[in-house]
């Protein structure tokens, strides 16, 4: 006979409910993932990645490591919940079976444990497991106390601002805050009648015993049982959602699924997987520094959910990547808002007819893509021709006087069929030249090349390109005593990984310095191309707040490698800006100087033709 | 000579009373920089389609504003939306914002009637 009581229904029936939501959910998802997404599926799914995966759950969905880099407090919060509420689930499922006896015994046993479990029948690690369980709800707790002073105080808890709630959330998060403090007590009043409780609910038992507890016993337990059943009911509507689906989410990433092109099943479970911490929004500089407060990601998460999505709050996002990068959860949040932007393609409309135009062959040359931006810095472009001529590089200027934008602008606009046509016919070009190396001035550019066009050769950012010239001893530079400051262009940064190269470049000749927020967190310049909403003065308005921080030491040079970065920058007034092709061209040792060796060898060479 | 947007045009009678200008007021909400354009050209001189076929936008942001819709759509296929135009304008006009939005209104009216 199993143990029961009535007041098992709402849980049972909670859980119930909530499990057949999931599976509905889940499977409408994957059964949307797209053919790329499936592939990897079906191919890592019984490999080594598996268990990466599982170990990144246990990093990042229980104890929550990535959070605890933000803030102490704030990452014990949410692992007390998650660790603790998992080791409880998971510690009173062991006792229970320990004390039956059996393995599989009734499902709500390990739930309702203390109430059940009256007798004084001794089992194997008895004292332990009462202790254990009352430490993990007394972890819980102080995260609930945490999480109380973070509802009124954010800022204790390093966040500036937070998310405001819909009503779902509001439900289950009002059942979460009162599942443990009931548990708590239930266990406590049973603990007051039979003297099973432990350092906690065993004291405090022995505190309520002073009432008339026999009569509070079942309403507290059936309290307990409605919190968790209305948390259940609620779970999959609200925020809460992300608890199951951020477990899925890291399985198909470590399995290797990617963010695609077009909105699928993928993009959704993303959607779902985030909690609505509100992190992205104290990093996102349209809100401190333009005061647009509606439409960072997480918010564009709760609209796309809520079926609530705003054109404004669509396009208004400069793709800067920084919401990415602090997000705990590691949601691709610019891909998934590009998505989002995507317009209805026309079936066989072919775009940009005009742009079919003859090139020659250029075989063993390089190729230097200048990029739309760069010829409106035409510094650059001398510069640049400077280094080529001074190494004896043979190039062609592929985009010199007809060129054609690499797509991703277009793309970033979601106009992904005329994108596509303008890429095809670039792609054309490139492969029909014959050339062993494409070179780029402009990060956006770059970015494209190297991801979307799936060329079969090296693609350079002249940052690369000219750190590989000083690895080989082609480049000498003056050594300065100038000093500069970094800017890391977004697309350039954070888009494509590129952080190392300028620096080891900029560190040979001058004396560089460091800012507060560089690499993973550099600030966007506020012209990013991928903004059709932001008007100049919000745009001037982000400028300066990456300025002030770069101009905090007051440099000589502001040192940038993108060529829209330098002419936002330019107007700031407040350093001279330049790109490092440019700083690299002006101090370049040419051969003609009159060093001492050359000196000598010129006068052997005299005396010799004398 | 580069053809950079200056041509002649078939003679025509411009009745501005009749002008349907409600689809620039759109425009004008949107992207309220717009309003500041003077006309000068520097976007259409530093376009990078113009290098490959006449386009122009000063002269689209000119129909636009008096309401003659007809053709700009194709018109506007031509824009690569690299962004340039922005950059160089002297009045600090976002004319890149400008043309995705005539994008999206101009596809919403004209592109319905095209069987997808």
């Amino acid at each position: 006979m199993m143990p029961y009581e009535h007041f098992v229904i709402p849980f049972l029936a909670g859980t119930f409910f909530l499990f057949a939501v999931i599976f509905f959910k889940f499977y409408s998802w994957l059964k949307t993932l797209d053919k790329k997404q499936r592939y990897f599926v079906n191919k890592n799914i019984f490999s080594f990645k598996t268990i990466l995966a599982i170990s990144e759950i246990v990093k990042e969905a229980l104890i929550h490591l990535k959070i605890y880099k933000k803030n102490l407090l704030l990452g014990y919060m949410h692992m007390s919940f998650a660790l603790g509420w998992f080791l409880l689930i998971i510690a009173g499922r062991i006792e229970s079976s320990l004390h039956s006896g059996k393995f599989f015994n009734a499902p709500w046993m390990g739930i309702f444990f203390k109430y059940f479990a009256t007798d004084t029948k001794d089992f194997y690690l008895k004292s332990f497991f009462t202790f254990i369980m009352d430490f993990l709800l007394l972890i819980v707790l102080t995260g609930l106390i945490l999480a109380l002073i973070k509802r009124f105080r954010s800022k204790i808890l390093g966040m500036k601002k937070t998310t405001k709630h819909i009503i779902y959330d509001r439900i289950a998060l009002t059942a979460l805050w009162f599942i443990f403090p009931l548990r708590l007590l239930a266990e406590s009043i049973t603990s007051s009648i039979h003297g099973n409780g432990g350092f906690l609910t065993g004291t405090l038992g022995n505190f309520f015993s002073f009432m008339a507890v026999q009569n509070m016993e079942l309403p507290m337990w059936w309290a307990y049982s409605l919190s968790l059943g209305i948390f259940f009911v609620f779970l999959p509507f609200s925020r809460y959602m992300h608890i199951p689906s951020e477990v899925v989410l890291i399985f198909l990433r470590q399995w290797g699924a990617q963010t695609g092109e077009q909105y699928s099943g993928y993009s959704e479970l993303q959607i779902n997987s985030c909690s609505r911490c509100g992190i992205c929004i104290d990093v996102c500089q349209l809100n401190y520094a333009a005061d647009k407060n509606n439409v960072q990601s997480v918010h564009l998460i709760r609209d796309k959910r809520y079926k609530k999505l705003t054109d404004e709050v669509v396009n208004n996002c400069l793709m800067c990547g920084r919401c990415v990068e602090s997000c705990p959860v590691g949601l691709e949040l610019t891909l998934i808002r590009q998505q989002l932007r995507n317009k209805k393609e026309i079936p066989g409309k072919i775009y940009y007819k005009f742009t079919d135009i003859e090139y020659e062959k250029k075989e063993g040359h390089i190729i230097y893509f200048a990029g739309c931006m760069t010829h409106l810095t035409p510094t650059i472009i001398i510069a640049m021709k400077n280094i080529f001529s001074h190494v004896g590089e043979k190039y062609w200027f592929m985009d010199e006087e007809k060129g054609i934008c690499c797509g991703r602008p277009l793309r970033q606009q979601g106009f992904v069929q005329q994108a596509k046509n303008l890429m095809s016919k670039n792609y054309r070009i490139i492969i029909n030249s014959g050339a062993r190396v494409l070179l780029t001035s402009c990060p956006i550019c770059y970015k494209s090349f190297k991801e979307e066009y799936k060329l079969d050769i090296p693609v350079y950012h002249h940052t690369e390109y000219i750190e590989k010239l000083l690895n080989e001893g082609k480049l000498k530079l003056k050594k300065r005593w100038t000093s500069v400051v970094y800017h890391d262009p977004c697309e350039l940064g954070r888009g494509s990984q590129i952080y190392m190269a300028p620096r080891n470049i900029l560190k040979s000749f001058v004396n560089m310095h460091t800012t507060n927020q560089e690499k993973e967190i550099a600030l966007c310049c506020g012209g990013s191309l991928s903004n059709a909403i932001l008007d100049l003065p919000e745009q001037i308005k982000i400028r300066d707040n990456a300025l002030a921080e770069l101009t905090k030491n007051e440099p000589d040079i502001l040192v940038t490698a993108c060529p829209l970065c330098k002419k936002s920058f330019v107007h700031g007034n407040k350093a001279v800006v330049k790109d490092i092709a440019e700083i690299v061209a002006e101090n370049l040792i040419t051969k003609t100087a009159l060093s001492k060796n050359n000196v000598k060898e010129k006068i052997q060479h005299e005396i010799k033709n004398h | 000579m580069q053809n950079w947007g200056f041509s002649v045009a078939p003679s025509r009678i411009i009745d501005l009373d009749k002008d349907d200008v409600s689809s620039y007021k759109i425009i004008t909400d949107k992207v309220p920089s717009a309003k500041r354009c003077l006309m000068c050209g520097a976007c259409s001189a530093s376009c990078t389609s113009k290098e490959h076929i006449a386009f122009n936008f000063r002269k689209i942001h000119l129909m636009f504003r008096r309401g003659q819709l007809q053709n700009l759509s194709e018109e506007l296929d031509k824009c690569m939306l690299c962004g340039k135009c922005r950059l160089v304008c002297p009045r600090g006009v976002n004319a890149r914002a400008i043309i995705f939005n005539m994008r999206i209104i101009l596809n919403d009216m004209t592109y319905k009637n095209i069987k997808v």
